[in-house]
């Protein structure tokens, strides 16, 4: 039985992934800030597979020494790690409350990463495992409306994709997953094209079927990997104008 | 936002609100001057439509309780079946009972308190549901069961939403002995072969027919008749046998678009018909199915609402007593096929005894019930209005949860007495009419009647 690492399990993506992958017949341990929060999500997943699901409290924002406190912590190295945390936060204010900026950066991207070089080097020594962060097609190009979470995604994925040139060839699958607008906590209330809006149970297929085929980034809607490409594209001259 | 149900018709502008806790379910509802409640929109009609306000289901999806001593399923209102059945068929359980599609909410299901293949042996849903949680106007949450509060149940059960919100509810599964069904099939020339295949199969646990609705004279009525019942491992194929409870993925396919108003003309539909005919093997035949062949055969088949085009379409649902089946089912049939509108989604079905209970308005009756999709045209009402005639003088009553157009008196009379014991439940926990549906107000159930006929629904197209 294969055992899977949940960080931000209570997020919308996190819950359809584990709900797909504990009825794949995974173990889940489900990681998050808020424990009543777990307690639910955890509930929902053992009556849905019949299994017990673990779970522990883990926060993105707490130091590396906190982090690795929580590594030692776990019931045991888990032959996989998801990491679904992030905050998309308000960008008009991010532009001049500098408290904010850092939260997010450090939401969805530095405050992953002593997490996420504690499951590389223990994958990386144990000679197998898999590596799945949430990143966003956000990353893909920094615009007016969202680029301090776009860049924080970027880094995201620089690291993501750095891990995996250092991993590959020691036997550990890193998997970058970028959705386009998914209907979640953090996008309700957003006015976003219908079309292009994606289920968490969509995504959530598409991450398992990734994982088993051992791809390297996808866009969760294919949709999005040819607009994100003509967005990354357009040349600079031009996308500076431009108001998308 | 426009919204709509499953047959594109009515489309209704209005604020859809997917509240993602049962409390801020609870806060919306309490704050709402007047709102119904939606699962997944797979009711046809406007049952789940209001001009102001929708309260979505979907968000509580949370399963919360299963005990494998009795099967006993709890579960949040917004739970699909779909998912009930990913997480308990591969364990051996499944519904009691079963709708033509696994995308409804569990909430969904009891309030329109659907049928399956199986109700003349185990009737509606709600005869399986141990309790659920309705938050009421005006009493807050209010926990019934056969035992408590025994009239808002019934009345919950099949009542379309009116009487409150279901927030959570008690599902009592049943064992299975492997997710494969041994389906016989019967090949009927005409509506007499039918009427007795149904009563030859009596015993099969599901029966259901399909039926050529455009076909007149000597041949009207020509149907195919599946009959099934769970297979046991032992009688599997080889590969199967080992793993009786391994699903087989299901292929599936969508409509990405509507289709223009054209490809479904009586030409394509009958050339759909004759086809679908002499594809079934003659005489009877047996074969082995999954469950999703079996019991969601359009499942596969994503958006296929969409090949009746942007005007949409209604499905039209009656039931008539069995005794007057033998003279009534040919009128109606050969009134239907006369109209040339039918489309190939036709449906017949034997339904067995109903147990009725005080304050409950559930569709099915002992007798025959079928339904059948029209794509919605000019030339439409006025044929389901001469349809809705012939029903009621037969003692028949049409399904609401398909209902688009039907007028407060076809309501009325279909229904009779237990509408009027239902409308006095109605009226105890909802006395200001707050749960209300652009049904119910066209049909005059609860509060104050707005009574729209049928004429302003015509033209508006």
């Amino acid at each position: 039985m294969s055992t899977m690492l949940i960080l931000g399990a209570t997020s919308d993506i996190a819950h359809a992934t584990a709900k797909t992958f504990v009825l794949a017949g995974w173990d889940v341990w489900l990681a998050g800030r808020n424990q009543e929060v777990l307690d639910s999500r955890a509930r929902d997943l053992q009556v849905r597979s019949g299994r017990p699901v673990h779970t522990c409290l883990y926060d993105a924002l707490a130091s590396p020494w906190e982090q690795q406190r929580f590594w030692e912590s776990l019931p045991g190295c888990p032959d996989s790690v998801l990491c679904a945390v992030g905050m998309l936060g308000d960008q008009e204010a991010a532009r001049h409350d500098m408290d904010l900026a850092e939260t997010i950066l450090r939401s969805n991207f530095t405050g992953l990463v002593p997490i996420l070089s504690l499951a590389a080097d223990a994958f990386e020594k144990r000679g197998s495992g898999t590596i799945i962060g949430i990143s966003s097609v956000a990353g893909d190009r920094g615009r007016a409306s969202n680029y301090v979470y776009g860049s924080a995604k970027a880094g995201l994925t620089a690291f993501l994709s750095g891990l995996r040139n250092r991993l590959a060839k020691k036997g550990v699958h890193v998997l970058t997953v970028k959705p386009g607008f998914v209907a979640t906590a953090m996008t309700a209330g957003m006015e976003l094209p219908q079309r292009l809006v994606a289920q968490p149970e969509a995504v959530a297929k598409a991450i398992y079927a990734a994982v088993v085929a051992k791809k390297n980034v996808i866009y969760t809607a294919g949709i999005w990997r040819w607009i994100m490409l003509c967005i990354k594209m357009l040349p600079e001259c031009l996308f500076k104008k431009t108001n998308i | 936002m426009h919204l709509m149900d499953w047959g594109n018709y009515p489309v209704v502008d209005t604020t859809l609100l997917r509240p993602r806790t049962i409390d801020a379910a609870t806060e919306v509802v309490t704050r709402a001057e007047h709102l119904i409640a939606r699962g997944l929109g797979r009711c046809y009609g406007d049952t789940a439509l209001n001009a102001s306000l929708v309260v979505s289901a979907e968000k509580l999806d949370e399963m919360l309780d299963f005990d494998p001593s009795t099967g006993l399923l709890v579960a949040q209102a917004g739970v699909s079946l779909a998912e009930i059945l990913d997480a308990f068929a591969p364990r051996g359980w499944f519904l009691p009972v079963t709708p033509g599609t696994k995308f409804v909410t569990l909430g969904g299901a009891i309030a329109s308190d659907v049928h399956g293949k199986n109700h003349h042996l185990a009737e509606t849903i709600g005869r399986h549901i141990a309790w659920c949680d309705v938050l009421t106007a005006e009493q807050g949450v209010l926990r019934c069961s056969p035992t408590e509060h025994p009239e808002l149940f019934h009345a919950t059960c099949g009542g379309m939403g009116l009487t409150g919100v279901i927030l959570r509810a008690a599902i009592r599964l049943v064992r299975v002995p492997s997710v494969w069904i041994r389906q016989q099939g019967y090949k009927a020339r005409n509506l007499e072969e039918i009427m007795d295949a149904f009563d030859t199969y009596a015993q099969a646990p599901f029966t259901v027919a399909w039926i050529d609705c455009l076909k007149r004279g000597p041949a009207m009525g020509r149907s195919f008749l599946m009959a099934g019942d769970w297979a046991d491992p032992d009688s599997l194929p080889g590969k199967q046998r080992g793993r009786p409870f391994a699903v087989p993925a299901v292929r599936e396919r969508n409509v990405p678009i509507p289709f223009p108003s054209v490809v479904l003309n009586p030409l394509s539909v009958r050339a759909f018909n004759a086809l679908y005919y002499a594809k079934a093997p003659r005489g009877t035949s047996e074969s082995i199915v999954s469950y999703n062949a079996f019991f969601y055969p359009l499942d596969a088949v994503h958006n296929w609402n969409r090949i009746y085009g942007k005007r949409g379409f209604t499905q039209y649902q009656f039931a008539i007593p069995r005794e007057a089946a033998k003279e009534g089912l040919p009128q109606i049939l050969d009134r239907i096929a006369a109209s040339g509108q039918g489309s190939f989604l036709a449906v017949l079905k034997l339904f067995g005894k109903q147990t009725t209970f005080p304050g409950n308005i559930s569709f099915p009756m002992e007798g025959y019930t079928l339904a059948l999709d029209f794509p919605i045209t000019r030339a439409l009402f006025p044929v389901l209005d001469e349809l809705d005639a012939m029903v009621l003088d037969y003692g028949g009553r049409l399904y609401l949860t398909k209902d688009a157009r039907m007028s407060a008196a076809t309501v009325r009379r279909g229904y009779g007495k237990a509408l009027d014991a239902f409308l006095e439940v109605k009226s105890r926990y909802d006395p200001h009419n707050k749960f209300r549906s652009l049904q119910s107000q066209r049909l005059g159930l609860g509060g104050a009647a707005f009574l729209l006929h049928n004429d302003h629904a015509v033209a508006a197209l």
